[in-house]
């Protein structure tokens, strides 16, 4: 879904730079769970806004349906019922997908040149296109955000509406939701909207209320508003700390190349080798030996 | 072939024929699956019909790479034991890669550093195999939890990269040896040859003679 072409900050497999000269303002989609009701309205504009249909699936008892993102489901609404203290229930509805990372797993994971690009605003795109279908970006991705199609073996996930923000519109889910819990702007405003709502929320007795932008992937261009900010996994298992784990960034960044220098190495080693001891040949005194 | 009286026979036609077998599928696996380990290789890919018929065709190379390497594998594994004699050689290795050859034990069909090759081979190979089914999408890997698919494309990666390395230091052995490379693609080698490389075989097949 490349509409944009000039505003690029990273693409995957490529070691030169993108085009970037147009720098655009840092967006973010603020998702304010507090406000939450679950109604799924988002689910349903993302499916209608990116002209998507998953299979009617089951009912498994819970609100989750779809129980899971798919490839055609690339935002999904998931409830937990939890206790964070003794005897106060609480029903903390969180809207998942895409957290469109500055630092993405998926994009470092990503073997294929282009198949992955994030923008100056912070939008981290799949280009399917590009897609070989390898599945590296689903190992790279700290959220399991990315999914492979078993039909046309290509990764899809939200966009974050980016075919409509490049249009100056808000991605579709932001303008559906009827609560106002989900907002989008300038990561700025995002973020100092969301210090209102945690002053608000603190003085409402939710006195680890906080914003969730991890540091571990360079902070997130999805932000969320959680009441309980310390404990991020009573939120269906929103991770902790996210980071791109030492076997995608280290083994990527770092032991790839020197590998890859390595053959270089042995390839030149080789040759002098050659040309400086000469090839191993047969001795003078055992080839007279077996003269006849 | 004047001079047939002076030749062994190194390697039967099967040898030869599994050898070759296993070596062509081997360089189609590193070439395809270069493409997949750093963007300066991704060029490669080319070769094989573009990005998308690389990632098909890799995992279904490697079914042909482990298939003819296993019946290799089979073959060659009990000349491959490693000796008391095998360790004293290696000890003496670095005086041969220098030309002066005089402190070396003597070898067998194989000596000691193409048995060790061998034995790394096989670890290559195993540990190839398995990460592979773990990480081929399309038929097995969602069978697996994700920590175990991350897992399984590092040990792949890296099982490959060491695989390529070796078979490079395989590749630059028969060329430095001479005359080697004609053991493998026509089956004989000179008495001469044997008798200054692989000394020990060389007495056992010929009982000591010339």
């Amino acid at each position: 879904m490349a509409l944009q072409s000039l505003d690029i900050k990273r693409r995957s497999a490529t070691t030169t730079p993108p085009p970037g000269v147009r720098k655009t303002v840092e967006l973010a989609k603020l998702i304010d769970i507090s406000k939450c009701i679950g109604c799924k309205a988002c689910q349903a504009a993302c499916m209608e806004w990116n002209d998507l249909r998953d299979d009617v699936g089951t009912t498994t008892g819970v609100y989750d349906n779809p129980r899971d993102l798919t490839e055609n489901t690339w935002t999904v609404m998931r409830y937990a019922e939890v206790e964070p203290e003794k005897g106060k229930l609480e029903w903390l509805i969180r809207k998942d997908g895409c957290m469109h990372c500055a630092d993405p797993g998926c994009l470092t994971a990503c073997p294929a040149p282009g198949a992955v690009i994030q923008y100056h605003n912070g939008i981290v795109d799949f280009h399917e296109e590009s897609c070989i279908g390898c599945g590296y970006c689903v190992t790279g991705c700290p959220f399991n955000i990315p999914r492979l199609s078993r039909e046309d073996s290509k990764v899809y996930k939200c966009t974050l509406c980016s075919d409509r923000v490049a249009a100056g519109l808000e991605p579709a889910c932001v303008k559906t939701c009827p609560t106002g819990a989900i907002l989008f702007g300038t990561k700025e405003d995002m973020l100092h909207h969301a210090a209102g709502r945690i002053t608000d929320l603190k003085n409402r007795g939710f006195a680890k209320a906080g914003i969730y932008d991890p540091q571990g992937v360079g902070g997130t261009h999805v932000l969320y508003v959680l009441q309980h900010a310390d404990k991020p996994e009573l939120y269906c298992g929103l991770p902790n700390d996210p980071a791109i784990g030492p076997m995608v960034g280290l083994w990527k960044g770092v032991v790839k190349p020197l590998a890859s220098l390595a053959f270089g190495m042995i390839a030149a080693g080789a040759f002098f080798h050659y040309v400086t001891k000469g090839p191993n040949r047969v001795s003078e005194e055992i080839e007279k030996e077996f003269e006849p | 072939m004047k001079n047939d009286s002076l030749k062994i026979s190194r390697f039967t036609a099967a040898e030869r024929a599994i050898h070759w077998l296993v070596a062509i599928s081997f360089i189609l696996l590193a070439l395809s699956g270069l493409v997949f380990f750093h963007p300066a290789f991704y060029p490669l890919n080319q070769l094989f019909g573009g990005g998308v018929w690389t990632r098909i065709l890799h995992p279904f190379l490697g079914l042909v790479l482990t298939g003819s390497f296993g019946l290799m594998f089979f073959r060659f594994r009990e000349l491959n034991r490693i000796t008391p004699t095998d360790k004293e050689w290696l000890r003496h290795a670095h005086e041969m890669m220098g030309g002066d050859d005089r402190n070396m034990p003597e070898a067998d069909k194989f000596n000691a550093g193409q048995k060790v090759l061998f034995w790394l081979l096989v670890a290559c190979m195993v540990l190839l195999l398995l990460s592979g089914i773990v990480i081929w999408r399309v038929y097995f890997s969602f069978l697996f939890p994700l920590a175990v698919i991350r897992l399984a494309a590092v040990l792949h990666a890296a099982a490959g990269a060491g695989m390529i390395a070796l078979i490079m230091g395989h590749t630059y052995m028969a060329i430095w040896t001479s005359e080697s490379m004609a053991a493998m693609l026509y089956g004989q080698v000179r008495r001469a040859w044997a008798r200054q490389h692989h000394p020990a075989w060389f007495r056992q097949i010929t009982g000591g003679g010339k």
